[in-house]
């Protein structure tokens, strides 16, 4: 007699079609150019990288444009030793929180041209970008960020953002 | 507020990586059964049933609680369910409790689960989409920068976790239902195990689990008549912020801070790491345990760590901290906080078994979920008021 | 019970497919105009709830971007349902009958367009037995359509009716995708979509947003001239077994209507969520409505229907009317599930 049936695999397919929205055009269109956008909260007057047409915090809409450097602060990261489902980069990597130059809110990227174990909080990082012609507009147009030979930022320069 | 609501039943399954033996059906009846059955009660006597769990994406149905009228004794009666991502146990717990506040229902069941096993769960958290950045690092990615803040801005020890999820995985083992069972836990074998996201090792993660998670909530009249030990629903409370903002906190997140801070108003409780017997709070990476210390105000902020190393959150210290061995030992995600808030429950009924805290009148019930950004709380008592 | 009035209620135009914006920018204003119109500061608001569906939005944990559309700082007390926004609106209303709050703040919404809603449907069956057969919402309907024929109570002339009054009803109503002058013999001449259905017994695909305000006795007394008093509500569901169901009623909408207080007095109109003509027919029947009230005025989900939005615009289109002066007693209902799977029914009154 054959084993009872435990479990059936049903492959399911579905499709969908994804809108960026009007802030993230902006931003997209501003990457394929070489170029960061940020928006400022007429509200709070905080300046958000990547711009998401909202402040989370106000509840209003963002519309004032800034252009952001592509250089900043290191605030907070981790060594990432498991490899990421998503990710062609080989653990062990580190993966920091970086406060652009002008931002006012950091986000997530990874560091490479750096051993990993002398990635610190307070570091200077700069943009390292794809070649120019293979930018669209994406994210991935930045590959990662590289330190730069800059004094690390003090403490109290970037502590509100942790 | 409103009126009085207890806890009449708790039920939950043996939580596991994948439970094979079960449908999707069977694993939730499986859990809702014994919560009936610790409430003395029949199906037919339930009024309405809130059911909650995590993306639906972990499971691959859609809105689940369609399916699962059958299974919950809910055909004739009011059903809904809950998604506050991975605080979602325990803000189904309130949604269920506030049924029985509003006077609306006598007795509710509520259920939460999660049966992660039949999809992929690594892949819905991590799914990229368009448009959005893609995620570096996976969850533990998220919350490990958090972590070393947390280190830096309170000069912790190194091996604060390591001290963590050694208790919670020696509390484990009095726990007939956890998933992880590691009979010969040492410190030595936590800090050997691999770092999986600086400075978080692989014995310091939650699992994913199979499993679920049921109460019967009930009036002060059907409490009356329950065969056991009710335990009283004394204040609960949510609170959220949105992920990311300017100069957002995430370490020490306010609406952590603020949601104790009602609860414990409501509670009428003034120095909560005094007046409460026992804490079930949600820790899936063993840092956040000192981290909530402080957040809940245990502890003064910078000095949740010392609790830890002190012993005060073990099982015989002074405020001892998942009894039960927490989320690093079973984590179903749409369960979990509702196994907080259960196991807090049973604590006062003095129905936790081998790892009952002696004496346990007043337990707080704590879950949290997004980016830290969800929070859902409650304090159970032995008495009403 | 306490009495909780709806006092404000805003939505966005049903679009068949927003491009543009996404969920937060297609939110916000509605959002803000159901704040700005409720007359209670946005921070005085005591609870918020949601309804949204991840496989309608295409991603997990959909509801937490869609909080930026609120601004939730300093922190809310906050929660979600992964149903319609009528259901959200339920929690609320329960939550205000506890006494914790005086006003909510309820939302949802749906960007239908961007996936095929027929097939994502087909994943609320049961996933051993069921979904797998690869049965899509549509075809479901048309099953259930078919044994409702089959009955002999109800002809296609009575489905092709309902579909040209909510066309035509739809033509005032700003917010509505589908509206125009049709007749029912013409509809009958069209080709079959999935018999019996034709294209035009089927909801179109939407994208949209709804929001509303709703306050505790004083509170909605001091701020709302009409406020639309929620007389009773109650939900139920039906088993999920389609073969166990009798799909030509609807028992669940039937009981949640006696528990809700429907059957006693009369109502000036009707907002039914049925987002297949033949299926009004059924609610109509379950509900014993009669000829004197009017179904749908705004059009119904047979001309704008944004998946986990729909529902909760009923409510909001019966109180419209209440809080505009053009009716004193209204019903709304919403439904879940597959083939009014489950259904949940209010009884809205103003003073």
């Amino acid at each position: 007699m054959s084993e009872p049936v435990a479990s059936i695999k049903t492959p399911v397919r579905l499709e969908y079609s994804y809108s960026a929205g009007r802030a993230s055009t902006r931003f997209l269109r501003g990457m394929s150019e070489g170029r960061i956008l940020g928006q400022r909260c007429p509200s709070c007057r905080k300046v958000y990288v990547p711009p998401r047409g909202s402040c989370p915090r106000c509840g209003v809409a963002t519309q004032e444009e800034i252009e952001i450097s592509g250089k900043g602060t290191v605030t907070t990261f981790c060594i990432v030793r498991i490899p990421s489902e998503n990710l062609s980069v080989k653990p062990p990597y580190a993966a920091a929180h970086i406060l652009l130059d002008g931002a006012d809110i950091p986000f997530f990227a990874l560091i490479q041209e750096c051993p990993f174990d002398q990635v610190r909080m307070g570091m200077r990082v700069e943009a390292v970008w794809a070649p120019r012609e293979e930018w669209t507009t994406s994210f991935g147009n930045i590959r990662y960020f590289r330190p730069l030979a800059e004094p690390d930022a003090p403490f109290e320069a970037f502590k509100e953002h942790l | 507020m409103g009126q009085p609501c207890a806890v009449i039943g708790v039920g939950q399954t043996k939580h596991e990586v994948k439970r094979l033996d079960v449908s999707i059906a069977g694993l939730v009846r499986e859990a809702a059964q014994r919560a009936l059955d610790d409430a003395g009660l029949a199906w037919h006597e339930i009024d309405a049933v809130v059911v909650g769990k995590a993306p639906d994406m972990f499971e691959g149905v859609v809105m689940p609680e369609l399916y699962l009228a059958d299974a919950l004794g809910a055909v004739g009666k009011p059903m809904l369910r809950v998604h506050t991502a991975g605080s979602v146990g325990g803000s189904t717990a309130i949604v269920a409790a506030s049924l029985v506040q509003a006077g609306v229902h006598e007795r509710v069941l509520t259920v939460a689960f999660e049966k992660q096993s039949e999809s992929n769960a690594m892949w819905a958290l991590t799914v990229h989409v368009p448009f959005q950045q893609a995620i570096v690092a996976g969850a533990g990615g998220y919350f490990s920068p958090l972590i070393r803040t947390y280190i830096r801005r309170s000069g912790a020890p190194e091996d604060t976790g390591i001290r963590v999820a050694l208790k919670d995985r020696q509390n484990a083992l009095k726990n007939p239902y956890s998933h992880l069972v590691f009979p010969d836990i040492s410190f030595e074998q936590i800090a050997n195990s691999p770092m999986l996201w600086d400075p978080i090792r692989y014995l310091e993660t939650c699992p994913s689990s199979d499993g679920a998670c049921a109460m019967v909530l009930a009036s002060a009249g059907a409490a009356r008549r329950a065969p056991h030990r009710p335990a009283w629903v004394r204040a609960t409370a949510m609170k959220s912020e949105p992920t990311m903002f300017a100069g957002r906190d995430q370490v020490n997140p306010q609406a952590g801070r603020d949601c104790a801070a009602e609860l414990y108003k409501k509670a009428g409780i003034s120095h909560p790491r005094r007046e409460l017997d026992v804490a079930e709070i949600y820790v899936p990476f063993s840092w956040f345990e000192p981290m909530w210390m402080e957040n809940l105000g245990f502890a003064p902020e910078g000095e949740g760590w010392k609790m830890t190393y002190e012993g005060a959150t073990a099982l015989d210290g002074d405020l001892p901290v998942n009894a039960s061995g927490g989320v690093l030992s079973s984590n179903p995600i749409g369960a979990s906080g509702m196994l907080r808030f259960a196991e807090a429950a049973l604590q006062v009924r003095g129905m936790a078994g081998a790892h009952q805290v002696e004496g346990a009148r007043l337990a707080l019930g704590h879950a949290y979920g997004g980016g830290s950004q969800f929070f859902a709380m409650w304090i159970v008592g032995a008495e009403q008021a | 019970m306490r009495d909780v009035a709806i006092v404000s209620f805003a939505q966005a135009k049903a679009k068949r497919r927003e491009l543009d914006a996404n969920e937060v920018e297609i939110l916000m204003p509605v959002v803000q105009e159901a704040v700005a119109r409720s007359g209670i500061p946005k921070r005085e608001i005591g609870f918020t709830v949601s309804g949204s569906c991840d496989y309608v939005a295409g991603q997990p944990f959909a509801f937490v971007s869609a909080l930026d559309a609120v601004g939730a700082w300093p922190p809310i007390s906050e929660s979600h349902v992964e149903m319609d926004g009528a259901f959200a609106f339920y929690e609320a209303w329960v939550k205000l009958q506890t006494g914790e709050v005086d006003s909510a703040l309820v939302y949802s919404f749906g960007k239908t367009s961007m996936g095929d809603p027929a097939a994502v449907l087909n994943l609320q069956l049961d996933p051993y037995t069921v979904a797998p057969l690869g049965i899509d919402a549509v075809s479901l309907a048309a099953l259930q359509a078919r044994l409702l024929l089959d009955s002999g109570r109800y002809t296609e002339k009575d489905m092709a009716e309902v579909v040209a009054r909510s066309r035509r009803s739809a033509k005032t109503n700003p917010h509505a995708q589908l509206r125009g002058d049709v007749d029912a013999a013409s509809l009958l001449s069209a080709p079959y979509y999935a018999s019996p259905l034709r294209k035009h017994d089927c909801p179109p695909i939407s994208d949209g947003a709804a929001a509303l305000v709703i306050a505790a006795g004083e509170v909605a007394r001091r701020v709302a001239r009409r406020p639309v008093w929620i007389r009773g509500i109650d939900h139920r569901i039906e088993s999920h077994d389609l073969g166990l169901r009798d799909l030509t009623r609807s028992p669940s909408t039937g009981l949640a209507a006696e528990r809700a207080g429907a059957r006693a007095g009369r109502f000036e109109l009707a907002e039914l969520h049925a987002p297949f003509s033949h299926q009004e027919l059924i609610l109509c029947e379950a509900l014993g409505l009669g000829d004197g009230v009017k179904i749908n005025p705004s059009g119904g989900a047979l001309a704008a229907n944004a998946l986990m939005v729909a529902g909760l615009t009923r409510i909001g289109e019966a109180a419209q009317r209440i809080l505009e002066g053009e009716a004193r007693r209204a019903l709304a209902h919403a439904t879940s599930g597959p083939c009014l799977q489950q259904n949940l029914v209010c009884v809205l009154e103003g003073n």
